[in-house]
């Protein structure tokens, strides 16, 4: 950029790409001749130009003090002042604000095209590239500084630098190893309840009690139709906060849904219902999204983030939409006192598909449940068959 | 050149300001700082550089003056906002959330919007500005691409420009993540099963980035800091980066009297552009403030703190996120199991693919472009669209692309709106994205050779006055005069197709892919009229305009063959 003007014009005939389009069909007419404005010859139009720009630089003073006398006089926030049914202080401080940037950049703007002289120029372009002659000097002394410092004649000495210096990568790397435990790790250390991506704060026994409020729940609560938002009992008794409580309910949280039983076109759907009573997991099998919103005469779930739609009826399976797999379902019981609990863990992870999981298929499922938890599940009334 | 300045405003002074007599005290000042600093050189070479005027040379500086603005209101911002998950109970003044459990992130970002004043403003004008940065910088790039001025020597501005859409971008999202509510929160949520997706390293990536498990308590600083130190910086660089090359390469101009491909056209860096840009900039603001005082978006405070186990039906990304939400709803439900690993492709093509693939894309089309045409000369005049069919349908092919699954990003407030089945929208626009660019792409083709045939006409015949000429024998005939030869001139500064140009050869024989690319790209493409071919045009016209002189002025009225002629002396009707 620095090469001086004198020297692109000697070269500029060796860069024939700047003669790009020419094939002149018409004479080039030449620039225009410059119009006068009437701000340039009537000293009237000038002090008229020179009167509106001044007109809205007060203008916008004005608005600036406005805005001061705003902030100090309107009361914001939930309670505060309202005109026409927007918040006041938004409304005065945005606008006069925004008249006092306006009215000062029209101001400006009017300055530059009435005031300001505006006579066309034209300016010599030169090639992107360098001057060959240019060109061949940098080369020459970027040999001559290779030369001098070594770089060519002392290949060993030069790579171990770079070796030594693409080395120091790996600390910045391996750094940010502890930026996070891993999956694995967590899942075997347990460091809060229901960790790991396999895992939820759901056991058997476990009552399922209301989202919100917390309440247990009998079968008898429910009419043929109703859905219930539901977490695990384990979220309101205190026991967590913060962070794992979080994490607990972003994999916890369970929909019911009552059914008559005889809708139910599923074996194993019917197996883990209580009377028509079906539990899920609420956590869209996409990407995700806690899912809520039941078709009540075709028990179909909709996920309003992106419309993948389950067939609560059969195991959740993906009817419609961009979801590649069923919602898992939670197997449930009555507890001796009568309210709803869960027979196990979710019998598969929920959420988001990730590579490591290896579940899909629902028989297989099921099939891994019976044998670990069939027995354990009798005493909360559980029987091949539903219940 | 020389200018007679004897007509210019008095305010402007007659004669030079010359460096006599006791100095000034801004001489003084800028003395004293070229003493340190020798900025007089730099000075000199910025000031009285040339640029060119026209209006959509104005679209990349809305990107610039949004990005200050969001720099500005960027700042005050930070001062009130707690980056942390940690949990709290809000007691601010907003009542209808008051007492309930939420992280210090959410519960300062209600503070900013009830308690401080103009806080709710701020935050108002920075979100403003954020969809204004990317939207001018989307309108931009399709005026860059559209005329050509990503030729060489600026192939190396579009990949910046490129990069910059795409660090906006995620600027955007990790901005309007930060807040913790329920919106933002469904979107990292989403996000995390965008990053669970990544075959073998997607859990690893989704666990680093959340310090454990979804959503644990790590996010949102995280998120503050890339948000507000590591693009922000990124970006700042590159617009330099921009903006020095745009110096160095000085602007494109359009064909015109005076412009060529060696000079460039225009009004001086000082006083004229700095005086309107600065006229711009406070412009920008103003809009976006006036933006943030009567239009409320992202009210945290109706969604609530994030909750995982609630969701806000209608959830939808901001505007600029919209078509890979879009890809991933209209994506069928693909998910393959092989050795005991699940393969996402439902969520993986869609959000991680298709982006990168189209980002990809876009960068490299200066560099496939150059690679068909063989084109290795500078440009420095712009092209009209309909002067590079292919290019202008290429890209209006990748706009209905983009603009398919944009839709698709909407199909549930379609469904609703139009109240049509959310099913077969989302067949539709399956197919749409396919057959759509397809069918875009050859109406824009056509529309530009057609455009390119008009400009012909219009250079060979003139164009249509407007006024019909009767002769004796019943024959009509429009009056046609020669086009301005400013616009004339301009309209023939292009180059010449390659159409019926010599294919090269592989050892076959045969044409070589590139060959028949460039042979399909230059097609149907309408050439200038040839020199021989203006000059007949010109003889014939002349011709023409002598014949016909002989019946014009004579003025009909209409009524010729009735009983109620006028005098047209009396009511003269002009033409």
């Amino acid at each position: 950029m620095s090469s001086d003007l004198s020297e692109i014009e000697k070269h500029d005939d060796s860069h024939p790409e700047l003669n790009a389009h020419t094939d002149a069909l018409l004479p080039d007419p030449g620039m225009h001749e410059h119009h006068w404005r009437p701000t340039d010859v009537d000293p009237k139009a000038e002090k008229r130009a020179e009167r509106q720009v001044s007109l809205f630089f007060a203008l916008s003073a004005i608005c600036s003090v406005l805005f001061v006398v705003a902030y100090f006089a309107i009361k914001p926030g939930y309670d505060g002042d309202v005109w026409a049914g927007y918040g006041a202080s938004n409304l005065a401080l945005g606008s006069t604000l925004g008249f006092a940037l306006l009215f000062l950049g029209i101001g400006v703007i009017q300055w530059a095209r009435k005031l300001v002289v505006d006579i066309e120029h034209a300016e010599d372009r030169h090639p992107a590239a360098s001057s060959p002659a240019t060109r061949e000097v940098a080369i020459a002394e970027l040999k001559a500084a290779l030369n001098e410092s070594g770089m060519a004649r002392r290949p060993f000495i030069r790579n171990a630098m770079i070796g030594s210096a693409a080395l120091l990568g790996l600390p910045a790397i391996v750094m940010l190893r502890d930026l996070g435990q891993t999956n694995a790790q967590i899942t075997r250390e347990q460091p809060y309840p229901g960790a790991g991506l396999e895992n939820t704060v759901w056991d058997a026994g476990v009552r399922v009690v209301r989202d919100v409020v917390g309440t247990p729940i009998r079968p008898g609560d429910l009419e043929i139709g109703d859905l219930v938002n539901a977490e695990p009992a384990t979220i309101f008794d205190g026991s967590l906060h913060g962070a794992p409580l979080q994490i607990a309910k972003s994999k916890a949280a369970t929909i019911l849904l009552r059914m008559d039983p005889d809708d139910i076109s599923h074996d194993v759907t019917r197996n883990w219902s209580v009377d028509g009573i079906v539990a899920y997991s609420k956590i869209c099998t996409h990407v995700g999204c806690p899912i809520s919103l039941n078709e009540r005469t075709t028990h179909h779930l909709l996920c309003p983030c992106h419309q993948s739609t389950f067939d609560l009826a059969d195991h959740g399976k993906v009817i419609f939409g961009p979801a590649g797999r069923h919602l898992p379902q939670l197997p449930l019981g009555v507890d001796a006192d009568g309210y709803l609990v869960a027979l196990s863990d979710y019998p598969e992870p929920v959420g988001v598909s990730y590579w490591e999981r290896n579940t899909y298929d629902i028989d297989e499922i099921f099939d891994d449940w019976s044998a670990d938890h069939a027995a354990d599940a009798e005493q909360y009334g559980y029987k091949e068959g539903g219940q | 050149m020389s200018t007679d300045t004897s007509k210019v405003a008095a305010s402007n002074g007659t004669e030079a300001a010359a460096p006599a007599g006791k100095p000034t005290k801004v001489g003084a000042a800028a003395n004293w700082a070229d003493e340190r600093l020798g900025i007089g050189g730099l000075s000199k070479f910025l000031s009285r550089k040339i640029f060119p005027d026209h209006w959509s040379f104005m679209l990349g500086e809305i990107a610039l003056w949004s990005f200050v603005v969001l720099l500005v209101t960027g700042t005050f911002l930070t001062l009130w906002f707690k980056p942390s998950m940690a949990e709290i109970t809000y007691q601010g003044s907003y009542a209808p959330l008051r007492g309930i459990d939420m992280s210090e992130a959410m519960a300062s970002t209600l503070d900013i919007s009830f308690d401080v004043r103009g806080g709710l403003l701020l935050r108002q004008v920075h979100h403003w500005s954020a969809m204004l940065f990317i939207a001018s910088m989307m309108i931009h790039m399709m005026r860059v691409f559209f005329t050509g001025a990503h030729r060489k020597p600026r192939e190396i501005n579009w990949v910046i420009g490129a990069t910059l859409l795409l660090l906006g971008t995620l600027e955007g999202f990790t901005g309007y993540s930060l807040p913790d509510d329920l919106l933002s929160g469904t979107g990292i949520r989403a996000a995390d099963g965008f990053m669970m997706a990544i075959p073998i390293v997607g859990t690893y990536i989704s666990f680093f980035l959340f310090g454990g498990e979804f959503p644990g308590d790590d996010i949102i600083p995280r998120l503050f800091t890339i948000h507000v130190l590591l693009i922000p910086a990124l970006l700042l660089a590159l617009i330099g980066a921009h903006l020095i090359l745009l110096i160095y390469h000085k602007h494109t101009q359009w064909p015109g009297p005076g412009r060529t491909e060696k000079n460039v056209v225009g009004y001086p860096m000082v006083p004229n552009y700095i005086s309107k840009m600065t006229g711009f900039f406070f412009i920008t603001f103003g809009v976006t403030a006036l933006l943030g005082a009567f239009f409320s978006l992202n009210p945290v405070w109706k969604f609530g703190p994030y909750d995982p186990t609630k969701v806000t039906a209608g959830s939808q990304p901001d505007w600029y996120m919209g078509w890979p939400d879009g890809a991933l709803r209209i994506m069928p439900g693909w998910e393959s199991h092989f050795w005991g690993s699940t393969w996402s492709w439902n969520i993986f093509f869609p959000v991680i693919v298709l982006p990168m693939l189209a980002w990809m894309v876009v960068l490299m089309l200066p560099f496939i472009e150059a690679w068909i045409t063989g084109d290795k000369r500078e440009h420095h005049l712009l092209q009209r669209p309909r002067n590079a069919p292919t290019r202008t349908a290429t890209f209006v092919a990748l706009m209905t692309f983009y603009a398919g699954f944009w839709a698709a990003g909407g199909n549930d407030i379609i469904a609703i709106k139009f109240d049509l089945s959310i099913n077969q929208i989302t067949y539709f626009l399956r197919a749409f994205v396919f057959l759509g660019p397809i069918v875009a792409f050859i109406i824009t083709r056509r529309w530009c050779i057609s455009l390119q045939r008009h400009d012909n006409e219009k250079l060979l015949h003139g164009y249509e006055t407007g006024t019909v000429i009767r002769t004796p024998e019943g024959a009509y005939h429009e009056k046609h005069l020669p086009l301005p030869a400013d616009e004339a001139f301009a309209m023939t500064v292009r180059d010449r197709g390659r159409a019926g140009e010599e294919p090269e050869l592989k050892k076959n024989g045969k044409p070589t892919f590139r060959a028949k690319l460039r042979a399909f790209y230059y097609d149907h493409d309408v050439d200038k009229p040839t020199p021989e071919e203006l000059s007949e045009a010109h003889h014939h016209a002349e011709h023409e305009a002598h014949e016909l002189a002989a019946y014009e002025g004579h003025v009909v009225d209409g009524h010729d063959f009735d009983d109620h002629r006028h005098s047209a002396v009396e009511e003269p009707l002009s033409h």
